[in-house]
């Protein structure tokens, strides 16, 4: 069964066509690369996924339920996590009220039971505290729960918004240039990381990505855009060798 | 709970009942006399008002430049239910200040859904924009006395109410911060699109923590009419709301704590200054130059001041002492 299928999806801005007629399928336990130019509109089928743009034509299906026009929230509760391009992490909170925000939807306690401090309010913080050490704990950085998250190195920052991606508990999580700005070393720890996760999660990953030393390392199956279009789709090998990608990178 | 959390409650307890205790004995043995016990129930509605809007400002995130207007609806509202009713002194004061509450409430709906849509400094000009309708409204609605003022409130607010109803409110705050709902309020204030993108139902938290805010401004608004005895809708005017705006800014947006110094000192300072009222807004300004100098995140920034956390330090220091 797939997890995610767009049919002919298409993204109009006024009169620019930024997306046009994308579609594409992820099963279960896939690692799916979207790779492209600048300007191609990977970034633009991200949003459209992820209800930031309602899609101006085609339908985006997760699982059975049809999610055109739902609110970023509610694709969120249906199982699509995501990261973000440039790290949108909650500064000037810990680490650990980073990754507790994200277990909001899995608490239930009423503002009531909040305010005089009910069974239940105790009974789910506590829950939610050690599931939430447990996570940082998977992610070696359990010793960094109380710091500002702002403070904490570039590389352990994106670390923490893919563990606060799954805190959501995503079937299918979506990485958007989860290696930008990373030295060799840290994209190789990265790929190790993401390795890891489809391992220990069972989640379908896709990411944008312009490191094609990662890209090629670990993607399954590689889908390739130029102008709103795909252009190519594929194992790495043959999208290596596929002229009109070559193309689109090098120019006729 | 476990027994840390409960010993926490006993001692905050205690350190309110105390202080509770020596201000009414220096009330009784007129250490404080009336002047100075006024200007402490003015700085107790201060306080109130104050921390509401750093709910809005400081924890939301959201520029919220009306807050007297609905401290005028909880005022009027309260107070007209107090006129027109007769009933146990404590039943109508608690009863008209959950009426205005609810009332400046039910406003802040209104005027919530459509404005939080807005941003920065859009949102800004949309409150400051109610806060003036309210104050010309009443000033012209047949049942609030005009300009005349509303007069013939019956005063239920004294030092020991006030007092307790300051606690209520920031005891509400801190329990309501420190919540699921809390922390989603809190990561709108950090970042709204990473927010929603991890299942935070942002609008539906943008309003509610706004309306929580109005509904405590409200409260606060109805503390007032029941101290003062008269309602003039000029005391409602934009800068008003400014004050409390500047009590946040200087306690430090996101700090309960901070608001409630900043609210004592300004609530003195600005008694001090009626004499040269010209000068009032100059010394405001001053101030707010020199701390964004100096301390550009408020006095206590978002740190809270801890009673517990104080004397876990203390304690220890002199265990300290005691194994030297």
């Amino acid at each position: 069964m797939s997890l995610l299928k767009t049919e002919h999806i298409g993204m109009t801005f006024g009169g620019l066509k930024a997306v046009s007629d994308f579609s594409i399928e992820i099963k279960e336990n896939e690692l799916v690369g979207l790779i492209g130019p600048n300007g191609a509109g990977k970034t633009t089928i991200f949003n459209m996924l992820t209800g930031v743009y309602a899609p101006t034509e085609g339908k985006v299906l997760l699982g059975e339920t049809v999610v055109n026009g739902k609110k970023p929230y509610q694709i969120v509760n249906l199982g699509l996590g995501r990261t973000f391009q440039n790290i949108r992490l909650f500064k000037g909170l810990t680490v650990l009220d980073n990754i507790k925000i994200a277990f909001h939807k899995d608490m239930s306690y009423t503002t009531l039971s909040a305010v005089f401090r009910g069974k239940k309010f105790w009974k789910e913080e506590k829950e939610i505290e050690i599931k939430a050490r447990e996570l940082l704990g998977l992610f070696n950085m359990e010793a960094d729960a109380g710091a500002l998250s702002s403070n904490l190195p570039y590389g352990k920052q994106r670390k923490l918004e893919i563990c606060r991606a799954l805190a959501t508990n995503p079937k299918l999580l979506l990485l958007d240039e989860p290696a930008a700005g990373m030295n060799p070393q840290e994209t190789k720890e990265l790929m190790e990381t993401i390795a890891f996760i489809r391992e220990k999660f069972k989640v379908s990953i896709l990411l944008i990505e312009h490191d094609m030393s990662l890209v090629m390392g670990i993607c399954e199956r590689i889908v390739v855009i130029d102008y709103g279009r795909m252009i190519a789709a594929g194992t790495p090998a043959e999208i290596k060798s596929n002229e009109k990608v070559i193309g689109a990178y090098l120019g006729q | 709970m476990d027994k840390k959390v409960v010993s926490g409650y006993l001692k905050n307890i205690t350190a309110i009942m105390v202080v509770y205790a020596i201000v009414f004995y220096l009330i009784q043995i007129k250490v404080i006399n009336n002047y100075y016990n006024g200007i402490l129930i003015l700085a107790g509605i201060y306080i109130i008002v104050a921390a509401s809007l750093n709910l809005a400002t400081g924890y939301l995130g959201q520029l919220a430049l009306g807050h007297a207007g609905f401290m005028a609806i909880g005022a009027y509202t309260a107070a007209l239910f107090a006129i027109a009713v007769d009933l146990p002194k404590y039943v109508e004061l608690v009863a008209g200040l959950i009426l205005g509450g609810l009332m400046a409430g039910i406003f802040g709906l209104i005027i919530g859904i459509p404005a939080l849509r807005l941003r920065g400094d859009y949102l800004g000009i949309v409150t400051l924009g109610f806060g003036e309708i309210i104050r010309i409204a009443l000033l012209n609605l047949p049942f609030t006395g005009g300009a005349a003022g509303l007069k013939g409130i019956p005063r239920y607010v004294n030092f020991t109410e006030i007092y307790f109803l300051v606690v209520v409110v920031i005891a509400f705050l801190f329990a309501f911060i420190r919540s699921r709902h809390g922390r989603a309020i809190l990561s709108i204030k950090e970042d709204e699109i990473a927010a929603e993108s991890v299942g935070i139902p942002t609008t539906f938290y943008k309003v509610y923590g706004f309306v929580v805010s109005a509904f405590i401004a409200g409260v606060g608004g109805g503390a007032l009419g029941f101290y003062q005895r008269i309602l003039d809708p000029k005391k409602f005017n934009f800068m008003f709301s400014v004050e409390f705006f500047i009590i946040v800014v200087l306690g430090g947006m996101g700090s309960i704590t901070g608001t409630i110094i900043a609210a004592l000192a300004l609530a003195f300072i600005n008694e001090f200054l009626y004499s040269i009222d010209e000068l009032r807004l100059v010394f405001y300004a001053l101030t707010l130059i020199i701390l964004m100098i100096f301390k550009p995140d408020g006095l206590l920034g978002r740190k809270e001041f801890s009673l517990i956390k104080l004397l876990n330090r203390f304690s220890k220091k002199t265990k300290i002492e005691n194994a030297d």
